[in-house]
């Protein structure tokens, strides 16, 4: 949002599809978004909005087939990466842009230890020796806090704790310094208590680096531990698009609305929850309307005909609702 | 404790044997290690703890499809795990459980109808054949699922729905007390509220009693009367919900509680404490008190004796198992 700053990494009019058996599904469309040095952005949603689809199409992970990017720009330094070569894609994003997945053991090698996956991507990047690429592995291990980190380069993958291993999916992603960080439901494996060590520690590491990051998520409290700017994703669009304090104060779009509501509130334990009601839809089916409006307790005959765009409604804010307006008044 | 306890959980331990080994002399996991609540009728227990604490042991041993190593867990006075033949299963009858995850607990080759038949068959004295498609009718009723639905399979079903078809089963035979384990975790936020207020209905029309087990405190708070508080197989920490969250008096409790991101970007996050490391493993669990391997008070008196469960001098309204006790005019 702060338009003064340079992004560090700009998504434009982003569209992913997947042929299946059962027809195309639009997974992702007409997605943007904007990365700022040193900032957090929050990409919220439910499983099947489209947010992890948007990180593997920035990083160059989707297979093709059955994915296609129909249309967009993910600019990073400068390039456009999704018109350069795989080599050169592989040369800029490699070095620049990392990530972390939700599942770190099935992200790292079982049969390497964790000491010899860190100092490979140290060789092969950064042309460093063997032995020094082994000491630059431990120094990583201890700047994300591994105790005993000699020691424990040694072990492999399945010989530490789900905390651990994810602290070193961290270490991989940092160690060539990028200057995006894509974390992809990085704690939502893990128990609360580890779960604050490692957003802790992302946050620590981010302003070391003074990396942008993109954090995907579901959980509302994370969004409001860490983010700067949140983007909220429904049925494969962006729907809302504000500043963390403004969604949590004043949410301008009904399904933004509806999350906090849902929340459990501790002084009305009694009560029932807020509940948004009926499912997200299939997007094989998606018509010419909003695809919101059969949960939404707003919706009007004209969400049925007309797909609202994404719109400013005041104050440097985003909303895809036809009465964005009305939200914004009630909350 | 009450005049009623529907179900009494005494002194319960299991213990699973790892590796090899002499028999007495293997290795075990101490899943539990002393375990004891009274649960009263149509009250909700809530449980709680990191992963590895034994709240999974716990619901499987209850509705025995674990067997203690000792301890008992009695319905109503009879002992779960010494009955045989008839009256064990209709004491099984009395207990049901959900899981946590509706895609695998369903089996995806049969049809809703067959599902929901299955636990007449299982127990066929409950109900004659020519009544029981109509009782799996009202179920369908019950649970908020569409009864022209029942010649569907799994695959057809929102993980919401699946999770109301494993609800419907589990009520299928009236039972009196349900266990829940992780019911909610699996589903998409957008869906969670939904549930939780299904639990809640069918608890205030069928008198349900429900251990509910889970890692969302906030969840569990809404949820519970009474909340537990586990660790490494014990219990650390029990009594009303509402004291047990806002006066914790153990120091595990406060960490876990003051760890939950709190979905409010201006709330006050100064006064949090954060554990360091992991849980230490449940194979060798450290001398005296489990928890003083990450306590910031712990003395040597931790370290010879275990504390026991129990409603500290002074000022304590809750039972909890602490030399320490962390009490409101003490601190």
């Amino acid at each position: 949002m702060s338009a003064d700053l340079q992004p560090c990494l700009s998504v434009r009019d982003l569209s992913v599809e997947f042929d299946t058996r059962d027809g195309v599904v639009p997974a992702v469309q007409g997605m943007s978004l904007d990365v700022h040095p040193g900032r957090t952005l929050a990409v919220l949603g439910e499983s099947g909005s489209g947010k992890s689809v948007t990180a593997q199409a920035i990083m160059g992970l989707l297979d093709s087939p059955p994915a296609r990017v129909t249309s967009g720009s993910v600019t990073f330094e400068g390039e456009d990466l999704l018109t350069v070569s795989p080599q050169r894609r592989r040369a800029v994003a490699g070095e620049g842009i990392a990530m972390v997945f939700q599942d770190a053991l099935s992200a790292l090698n079982p049969v390497y230890t964790v000491g010899s996956q860190l100092a490979e991507l140290l060789r092969v990047r950064r042309g460093m020796k063997r032995r020094e690429a082994w000491t630059r592995a431990v120094e990583l291990m201890d700047q994300v806090r591994i105790p005993a980190p000699a020691e424990r380069a040694k072990d492999y993958p399945h010989q530490f704790s789900g905390g651990m291993r994810q602290r070193i999916m961290i270490a991989m992603a940092v160690a060539l310094e990028p200057k995006v960080l894509i974390a992809d439901e990085p704690t939502t494996a893990l128990d609360v208590t580890v779960q604050a060590q490692i957003m802790e520690l992302l946050a620590q590491l981010q302003q070391d680096f003074s990396m942008g990051m993109i954090l995907i998520t579901h959980d509302l409290g994370v969004v409001a531990e860490v983010a700067d700017e949140v983007c909220v994703m429904y049925a494969g669009r962006r729907v809302e698009d504000a500043s963390v304090a403004q969604v949590f104060k004043r949410p301008g779009h009904p399904y933004t609305r509806g999350l906090l509501r849902s929340i459990p509130n501790p002084a009305a334990a009694d009560d029932e929850l807020w509940a948004i009601p009926g499912a997200p839809p299939n997007l094989l089916h998606l018509d010419g309307g909003c695809a919101f409006r059969q949960r939404c307790d707003f919706a009007i005959e004209v969400c049925a005909s007309t797909r609202p765009e994404l719109r400013p409604v005041g104050d440097d804010r985003l909303s895809a609702c036809h009465r964005a307006e009305e939200v914004l008044d009630v909350a | 404790m009450s005049p009623d306890p529907v179900l009494a959980v005494t002194d319960l331990v299991k213990h699973f044997p790892v590796g090899t080994g002499m028999p007495g002399a293997r290795p075990v996991v101490r899943a539990l290690d002393g375990v004891s609540f009274e649960l009263r009728a149509g009250e909700t227990l809530g449980i709680v703890g990191e992963s590895g604490c034994g709240k999974s042991t716990l619901a499987r041993t209850i509705v025995g499809l674990e067997r203690p190593t000792s301890g008992s867990v009695t319905f109503r006075g009879r002992d779960v795990h010494a009955e045989r033949g008839r009256s064990l299963a209709a004491l099984r009858r009395k207990i049901q459980i959900v899981l946590q995850d509706p895609y695998s607990s369903l089996n995806p080759r049969r049809a809703i109808r067959d599902t929901l038949l299955q636990p007449f068959e299982i127990h066929p004295d409950v109900l004659p054949r020519n009544k029981r498609l109509a009782r799996v009718k009202e179920l369908c009723d019950l649970v908020g699922l569409n009864p022209e639905h029942l010649d569907r399979y799994p695959f057809q079903f929102s993980g919401g729905q699946r999770q109301r078809i494993g609800i419907a089963r589990a009520l299928a035979l009236e039972p009196e007390v349900i266990v829940c384990d992780e019911p909610v975790s699996a589903l998409d936020v957008s869906i969670q509220a939904q549930v939780v207020n299904l639990f809640q209905r069918l608890q205030s029309e069928l008198g349900l009693a429900y251990v509910f087990i889970a890692h969302d405190l906030s969840v569990v708070r809404h949820m519970s009367d009474r909340i537990g508080v586990m660790y490494l197989g014990k219990m650390v920490e029990l009594g009303p919900g509402a004291e047990v969250y806002d006066t914790s008096y153990h120091p595990y409790t406060q960490a876990l509680v003051s760890a939950v991101p709190v979905p409010d970007p201006t709330a006050d996050r100064s006064g949090r404490r954060l554990l360091q490391g992991d849980p230490p493993s449940p194979v060798s669990p450290p001398s005296g008190c489990r928890f003083r391997t990450r306590c910031w008070q712990a003395t040597d008196l931790c370290a010879q004796t275990s504390p026991e469960l129990a409603v500290p001098d002074g000022a304590a309204a809750h039972e909890v198992a602490c030399h320490f006790p962390l009490l409101p005019n003490a601190s």
